[in-house]
């Protein structure tokens, strides 16, 4: 099996977050990049049992400078066979996604996997974009994923309930929780991640179609108002009468 | 402008598909395209929420995101959409940054409001969790916005919408539902409006009676934090935070929930939120409109019964 996985950093959960250059950059002063949860616990570690079961190569993919090399690497050490970096600013997703297909498409791989969003911008667009530009299905949000032959059995969240589905390589996925089980780099895989290939490409010729022009953040929060644990009477004036929500 | 909504209509008319055709009507002249067996007087009722016109595909009764997106792109073409607008529910995800791809237009994920237009077409979303908004310019000229649910509330015009059936060439599916598990009957909880949720403090999964029951008289939907999911005390569709749904109810009452800041990030969208935990350091009174520092079995049972008594005044 061949398999590619788009990898994306990510600011690490509890980072504070904060804007700079009149608020139009993420203030990246203080914060510790991870590779993002969704692409790396689910999308990543499924794409290595399945090439673990069944013999096959995982390919990673990002779109991104050399600031993005540290988190790649940890994926590698992760156990992916090789990376590939698609030398550009990741900024807008058409872009992105077209990177990604571009790459796909010259290199042939039997399934595409994407976590479900990245946790900083929460677009959930990458997966379901690359699956349009390579004409193939796109099963998003798996929790749960077997392979027999050319053929894949998924779990997914659909609206009120899940559904499960039965789809032929090649595909593209996005990956939720219940794919697989977070791994923890050991010693081993760290040592042989710095010998691993990590190739740099340059990015294609595409247009970017949105840009952010300015971030904000949402009003604070007026301080919380206690109400005595005997007096529910009281909370629920205040949620009819001040809140206006019941 | 000229407008495309798409919408899924299976059985009734969602508050997630009103709330998308009024934001679809506040940018222009709005025609709304759906697929399945909705009977048409549903479909006419999007009127009322700004629709002139409702494209049905009756060829197709399953979401797939390959023949949605034909759907999608042969209305679109049909109705010469500048801007096509769909809910960011599950089937949303799937489907709209697929037809911004066909479509080369730009896609705007997560939106929570009309776009301004006075200068170029920008956006208000959701980022960082819930954390902070971003403005996003869409330089292209056809555009596609992803609206999260509960972000307007859906108007009433009194109009009434044409119906019409709408079937271009599709191609096929490559995707083969073999099952479909239904999460059962209740509110559902990524466009509820109200949400009772708990935690870790209610101790097992038995005491989850006084949960349900304010869901009930409120009629509300249920949720929890991670930890009750992961041990499998309750579904994990229900589970709310970072690795899990992020809503944003007008009203979300937390019990026996620390409130860490991956909580917060599923929950921090929400307009008011409840608080009612035994220890009164616990960070999520500091996300609060109002806490109780008590205990849940106390506190719920005194709750559901001033909320009944509420409820009763009000009939």
């Amino acid at each position: 099996m061949k398999l590619l996985v788009c990898i994306s950093k990510a600011p690490d959960t509890t980072s504070k977050i904060a804007f700079t250059d009149g608020d139009t950059k993420f203030d990246e002063n203080g914060v510790q990049y991870i590779v993002n949860p969704y692409d790396e616990w689910y999308a990543l570690v499924r794409a290595l049992e399945l090439t673990e079961a069944n013999g096959g190569t995982v390919t990673t993919i990002t779109v991104g400078t050399a600031a993005d090399d540290p988190t790649i690497r940890k994926a590698l050490a992760i156990g992916a066979t090789e990376a590939v970096r698609v030398d550009a600013e990741a900024k807008d997703p058409y872009f992105v996604a077209k990177q990604i297909a571009e790459y796909a498409k010259a290199n042939g791989f039997d399934m595409v996997l994407t976590g479900k969003e990245t946790i900083n911008y929460n677009g959930a667009q990458i997966g379901s974009m690359v699956a349009e530009m390579l004409d193939q299905p796109f099963v998003s949000l798996a929790q749960k994923m077997e392979v027999a032959g050319n053929v894949a059995t998924l779990e997914r969240d659909v609206p009120g309930g899940v559904e499960i589905v039965e789809v032929n390589t090649p595909f593209v996925l996005s990956a939720s929780k219940g794919m697989a089980e977070q791994r923890i780099p050991n010693m081993r895989g760290i040592m042989a991640a710095r010998t691993k290939p990590l190739n740099v490409i340059p990015a294609a010729d595409v247009a970017e179609l949105t840009s952010v022009v300015s971030y904000s953040m949402p009003p604070s929060k007026a301080a919380c108002k206690y109400i005595d644990a005997d007096n529910m009477t009281e909370l629920v004036e205040l949620l009819h009468n001040e809140a206006k929500v019941i | 402008m000229s407008v495309l909504v798409f919408v899924e209509t299976k059985g009734k008319i969602s508050k997630a598909a009103k709330e998308a055709v009024t934001y679809g009507s506040k940018i222009g002249a709005t025609t709304v395209v759906t697929f399945g067996d909705a009977d048409a007087s549903a479909l006419a009722s999007l009127g009322d929420n700004g629709a002139s016109k409702v494209l049905v595909c009756r060829n197709l009764n399953e979401g797939n995101d390959q023949q949605l997106t034909k759907l999608v792109a042969a209305a679109a073409s049909e109705c010469g959409a500048d801007v096509v607008v769909v809910s960011q529910d599950q089937l949303g995800k799937a489907v709209a940054p697929r037809v911004a791809a066909k479509l080369e237009a730009g896609h705007v994920s997560g939106a929570i409001d009309v776009p301004e237009t006075s200068n170029g077409f920008v956006v208000k979303t959701n980022v960082f969790s819930g954390k902070a908004f971003a403005h996003v310019s869409v330089s292209s000229s056809k555009k596609v916005i992803s609206l999260l649910p509960n972000s307007i509330s859906p108007e009433s015009t009194g109009g009434s919408a044409e119906v019409a059936d709408f079937n271009p060439e599709l191609g096929s599916a490559g995707i083969t539902v073999k099952e479909m598990k239904a999460q059962g009957e209740g509110v559902l909880l990524p466009e509820a409006e109200l949400v009772v949720s708990a935690g870790r403090g209610l101790k097992g999964p038995e005491n989850w009676g006084m949960v349900e029951e304010m869901a009930g008289i409120l009629g509300a939907a249920t949720a929890c934090s991670r930890p009750v999911a992961d041990i499998g005390w309750r579904p994990h569709h229900e589970h709310v935070g970072q690795t899990g749904l992020a809503i944003r109810p007008n009203l979300y009452i937390a019990a026996g929930i620390s409130g860490a800041i991956q909580h917060l990030a599923g929950v921090n969208g929400s307009k008011t939120i409840v608080v009612i935990n035994t220890d009164s350091e616990a960070p999520f009174f500091k996300a609060a409109d109002y806490g109780i520092v008590g205990d849940a079995f106390e506190v719920l049972p005194k709750l559901n019964e001033a909320l009944k008594a509420f409820k009763a005044s009000q009939n």
